[in-house]
């Protein structure tokens, strides 16, 4: 039995031992236990060291706020989690968990040498401290803060588990099954409705679970849970524990992180780790209680030193005595219970230190009948001990003045500064707040959402009140829902109401400048730094808050909003309301990435689209490329080919012969109706009208703006039938640009939108032998009346075919659309017919290679969205006899006709090297740093001419044809000249051979 | 996540479903060549930058239609959503207010 377990005490099982590591020394603890309930079993409060200054550090609370005991925990390879909290982690069998932010040890760490130099890290270090000199912000500055800088240690591994998300639906969504939210699903659950009750802690039952004593209706309070739970279970509540609501959104959406498998000694096979809920409620009901503050004096984060609920809690939940002779000190009454249940289960309490000057009559009988020595009236103006604290020195305050002090010895320290209601979730709605003047807090004031806030959560205390406004709230949410419910009644005895007043700092005879009083433990913010932010100019508490990183931990202020709030408030002059708060934001609790990921990661990313023809392409070794959400055949590599060889063989192979190749990726649309020759010449810049059927033309798309926004060759079938293709990754936004064209400018036009992307599978063919192959292969085209730039709808191999005679290589070209179901039918006819010519199937690289030999544009790669067709050469695309097309106005506006704009052109290295994507160009690289840069390169390739070559988009580029510029790359800067972008076959020769 | 309601579906759905598409009633202009620069330069690209009820287009990506929207953008919330082409409701409109309090 560890030394501070009470035997048979708690809702631990006794009977079943756990246990685990902590910083390599094991120890032994029992189901049911946290990481921190069972160190404080046997007798170790230090747990860390804080984040700026090392100090040492325990548990100061018993939940989900904890600011100090954060942990590393692990469970093999690629599971180690750091800033896990061990106020929450379960204990399971085998848990390896190490301390953070100390070396050596977590006793004797070298960092702790901060804490000494401590005036240097005052509120806004960072901007005083590290400004001068400037050189020293890369060598120096820079190195020394990353090393020091963060919580724990970044996992190094991908995270080998996986996580699942869930949709739900319910009628009333109740956070926190304390009493106030387990009395609102008694309320919410009698009708019928569907009501969900979920509570972040792997037990329902909220502050009850700590104060047995309560009685409820004659029962014990633990009867009465079990007994509440049990009805709610018969009526269908969905009950979900370990279940965090970390962010309430819009319409009441809230996000809900169920853990599963971290308390479990070996999760089943394939079980998810984490699930994500997004939850849409008819009626929210917000019962998420209070959370208790701490009071900020010197020396009040030793390790010992804790809230007096959470002592309370690890009394009665985990039957740990968190010290033998405990000292108290607070400000309102809930620290006295306990005080009480420590006396009644064997510890001697040093004393009970009240900042209060009345102490309520039944309180004082309480303290009297157990011996334990009340000092009302008294401040605490400091504590020693090094890594566990010793004593605390108490002094009476009268008048304001601080008076002659004691010293009382002490192996732990219960502090109880208030309790702030937690409004986090009601915050993310946006909801206001009002100042309560008595109770000294932030309270719920006008709802934006179908939201109920019961019970401690709104200000009330005592178990009586607390249970009827659960009740009520319940109600509320019902006949929200058009349902009735009947009013239910508690009666509670042993009820353990309660008053308390707020503090700024406790009042201290010693000197505040040196006072190492704690406001936000896990930034390590001291209410010296926020006196130090407000005397420095920061008046607003969003200023206060990032100059002195208050409340901007993990824990984002849950025990030090209030308290920083009051100090700066005092600093001030002003009262609190008129200082505000800052806004609490989503998730309440850190949350694991994965949970947010869920199922998409890796493979599940995003779908991945498949072309009829890649099943061959994977047979046939090649290697995928992504391109928007298909992957792609990016070449075919034979044994022994590296990326460069295999497509110099594929270029070479199509320019000699013939090459084969999936476009099926094009985006298709079909255009059709009486006016889709109208629809055309108002949307695309060419000109449509005398298009004859069975031709088609290059067809080039701009916004208003006159920037290009995508291409591809159109195809006029008949009279009123457009086969429009466009880039792979535009589809689907020209669809939605023509749709929108469609249904909001041009209602009137008689036209009918078809995306046919997925609906035929495409082939190229492209060589000098393509038309020799294909010609035995196809009937129903009149071959005489064929030439480049025609299309037909026919067949091919005996499948039903619509063929395109165009060119995207320089070379004799065909696409051959068949339906998707014959696409691999048509690949295979077509390799087996092209056999005789060599026939070489080639991937998306060497169709790079061969367009850009000849110029040909890809839009997104050699424009970038402020690219205008004359920037582009393509002047010869626009229709100059129309007298509109979309962007058409925006090619004459002043910005878009003046000089110097940057022109789409051809660049060659004087040595022969690649040039990179990307790299920038200047006219004289001898020039001054920042250099003025006149463009940069867009397209790159070896070419099968023997020399890169390469395309950029240069300031005035078409003026300066044969000049010479310079490209700065990582190994050196480049001299290129400026050239056509058409580096092969200029004359076209080969089109029409 | 917003619950958005399509006037073509007459249906309440998640926002997944929409996509965002700019200010309404700004009509493209007849004769673009009869505007002058700066008229072409306040069509392209001056907006309202509205704070509170602003008018703007939606697209349902389920049927693929576009519609318009009153949407306050303080408090995010959708105060009506009605067909392209009907007129810009007036905001005065106490059937309005009374829809956008409910």
């Amino acid at each position: 039995m560890s030394r501070y377990r009470i035997p048979g005490k708690g809702r631990v099982d006794h009977g079943a031992p756990v246990s685990f590591t902590f910083d390599a020394k094991i120890y032994a603890g029992l189901r049911g236990d946290t990481v921190a309930s069972a160190l404080l079993a046997n007798g170790v409060h230090l747990m860390g060291r804080s984040f700026k200054y090392h100090r040492p550090r325990g548990a100061v609370t018993a939940g989900s706020e904890e600011p100090n005991a954060l942990i590393g925990t692990s469970r093999g390879k690629g599971r180690f989690e750091p800033n896990t909290r061990a106020t929450v982690q379960e204990l399971r069998a085998g848990l390896v968990a190490e301390s953070q932010n100390k070396w050596p040890s977590l006793s004797f760490d070298l960092g702790a040498i901060n804490d000494r130099a401590y005036m240097l890290f005052s509120a806004g270090f960072y901007y005083k401290t590290f400004m001068w000199p400037k050189s020293f912000w890369d060598k120096v500055y820079e190195p020394v803060i990353r090393g020091a800088a963060g919580l724990g240690k970044s996992p190094t591994e991908p995270d080998p588990d996986h996580y699942a998300s869930r949709y739900l639906h319910t009628d009333v969504l109740i956070v926190g099954a304390g009493p106030a939210g387990i009395a609102a699903a008694m309320a919410a659950a009698q009708s019928g409705a569907d009501v969900t009750l979920v509570d972040e802690n792997p037990e329902m039952g909220g502050s009850l679970l700590s104060d047995p004593a309560v009685q409820i209706d004659g029962k014990s309070a633990w009867d009465w849970i079990d007994a509440q739970l049990g009805r709610l279970r018969a009526a269908g509540v969905r009950l979900m524990t370990r279940t965090t609501a970390i962010g309430y959104y819009h319409q009441n959406m809230v996000g809900l992180c169920q853990r599963l498998t971290d308390h479990l000694d070996s999760p089943p096979k394939g079980a998810p780790r984490e699930r994500l809920w997004r939850v849409r409620a008819r009626q929210v009901v917000l019962a998420q209680g209070a959370l208790e503050k701490p009071l900020v004096f010197d020396g009040n984060d030793r390790p010992g030193v804790m809230l007096a609920g959470a002592a309370q809690t690890y009394l009665h939940k985990y039957g740990v005595r968190v010290g033998d002779t405990p000292a108290v000190v607070t400000s309102h009454d809930s620290a006295y219970h306990a005080a009480f249940d420590l006396a009644d289960n064997g510890a001697r309490v040093a004393a009970i230190i009240d900042t209060r000057d009345e102490v309520r009559p039944d309180l004082l009988d309480g303290a009297r009948s157990r011996g334990i020595e009340v000092l009302a009236g008294h401040t605490v103006t400091t504590t020693t001990g090094r890594l566990r604290v010793k004593s605390v020195r108490a002094a009476a305050v009268r008048g304001g003045t601080v008076g002659g002090g004691r010293t009382v010895p002490c192996d732990c320290l219960l502090m109880c500064g208030g309790w702030t209601p937690s409004l986090h979730l009601f915050s993310h709605t946006r909801g206001s707040l009002v100042w309560d003047g008595g109770g000294q807090t932030f309270l719920p004031d006008r709802k934006t959402e179908e939201v109920e806030i019961a019970g401690a959560g709104r200000g009330l205390w005592g178990y009586d009140p607390v249970l009827a406004d659960g009740a009520a709230a319940g109600l509320r949410a019902l006949e929200g829902l058009g349902r009735v419910g009947h009013p239910a009644g508690f009666h509670v005895t042993n009820d353990r109401p309660g008053t308390g007043t707020s503090h700024a700092e406790l009042p201290t005879d010693g000197n505040p400048g040196k006072a190492r009083a704690f406001v936000d433990f896990q930034n390590d913010v001291t209410a010296k730094d926020i006196r130090l932010a407000v005397r420095e100019g920061m008046r607003s508490i969003e200023h206060v808050k990032r100059y002195t990183t208050n409340g901007m931990a993990t824990d984002q202020g849950k025990m030090s909003n209030i308290n920083g709030l009051m100090i700066a408030a005092d600093a001030l002059g002003k009262a609190p309301p008129q200082v505000g708060l800052t806004t609490f934001r989503p998730p309440y609790t850190p949350t694991s990435f994965g949970a947010f990921c869920g199922y998409l990661r890796g493979e599940t990313f995003q779908p991945t689209r498949k072309t009829p023809i890649d099943p061959w392409a994977e047979a046939n070794g090649a290697v995928f490329e992504p391109v928007a959400q298909w992957l792609r055949a990016w070449y075919f590599p034979k044994p022994g080919e590296d990326m460069h060889e295999a497509v110099l063989r594929e270029c070479k192979a199509t320019r000699a012969s013939l090459g084969i190749f999936d476009a099926s990726t094009l985006g298709k649309i079909e255009v059709a109706g009486p006016d889709a020759v109208e629809f055309m010449n108002r949307l695309y810049t060419n000109p449509w009208t005398k298009l004859q059927p069975g031709r088609c033309r290059y067809g080039l798309l701009l916004g208003e703006d006159g920037f290009i926004r995508d291409d591809g060759v159109i195809g006029r079938l008949s009279p009123d039938l457009f086969h429009v293709t466009t880039t792979t990754g535009g589809a689907a936004r020209v669809l939605t640009m023509m749709e929108d064209y469609l249904q909001t400018e041009w209602p009137d036009l008689d036209v009918w939108l078809t995306s046919t992307t997925e609906q035929w599978a495409t082939v190229a063919l492209n060589g000098p032998n393509a038309l020799r192959m294909l010609q035995p292969l196809v009937q129903g085209v009149d071959w005489n009346d064929f030439p480049h730039m025609s299309c037909a709808d026919c067949t091919v191999a005996g499948l039903p075919a619509r063929l395109f005679r165009l060119s995207f290589t320089g070379e004799i070209g065909f696409e051959v659309n068949v339906p998707a179901r014959h696409g691999l039918t048509l690949w295979t006819a077509l390799m087996e017919a092209g056999r005789p010519y060599d026939i070489c199937p080639y991937g998306t690289e060497t169709m790079h290679v061969l367009r850009a030999e000849k110029g040909y544009i890809i839009v997104g790669q050699d424009t970038d969205g402020t690219v205008t067709p004359a920037d582009a050469g393509l002047d010869w695309a626009i229709g100059k006899a129309k007298a509109d097309f979309v962007g058409k106005r925006s090619l004459s506006r002043p910005d878009i006709v003046a000089k110097g704009r940057k022109q789409l052109v051809g660049l060659l290295t004087e040595d022969g090297s690649l040039l990179q994507e990307g790299a920038q160009i200047v006219l004289d690289p001898d020039q001054q740093t920042p250099m003025k840069m006149v463009g940069h390169v867009t397209s790159s390739y070896h070419s099968t001419m023997g020399h890169p070559i390469a395309m950029a988009v240069i300031e005035g580029g078409f003026d300066r044809m044969g000049e010479t510029v310079f490209v700065p790359m990582p190994d050196g800067v480049r001299k290129a000249k400026i050239t056509s972008t058409v580096f092969y076959d200029p004359d076209n020769t080969r089109l029409k051979a | 996540m917003l619950l958005i309601h399509c006037p073509y579906c007459d249906d309440t759905l998640p926002e997944l479903e929409f996509t965002y598409a700019g200010e309404a009633h700004i009509a493209r202009p007849a004769d673009p060549s009869a505007l002058s620069d700066a008229e072409w330069r306040d069509f392209l690209f001056i907006r309202t930058n509205a704070r509170g009820p602003h008018y703007e287009r939606w697209r349902h990506v389920g049927c693929g239609r576009f519609f318009n929207a009153l949407r306050d953008t303080v408090s995010d919330r959708f105060l009506m959503t009605y067909k392209a082409g009907e007129a810009r409701p007036d905001l005065n409109n106490p059937t309005l207010t009374r829809e956008a309090a409910e």
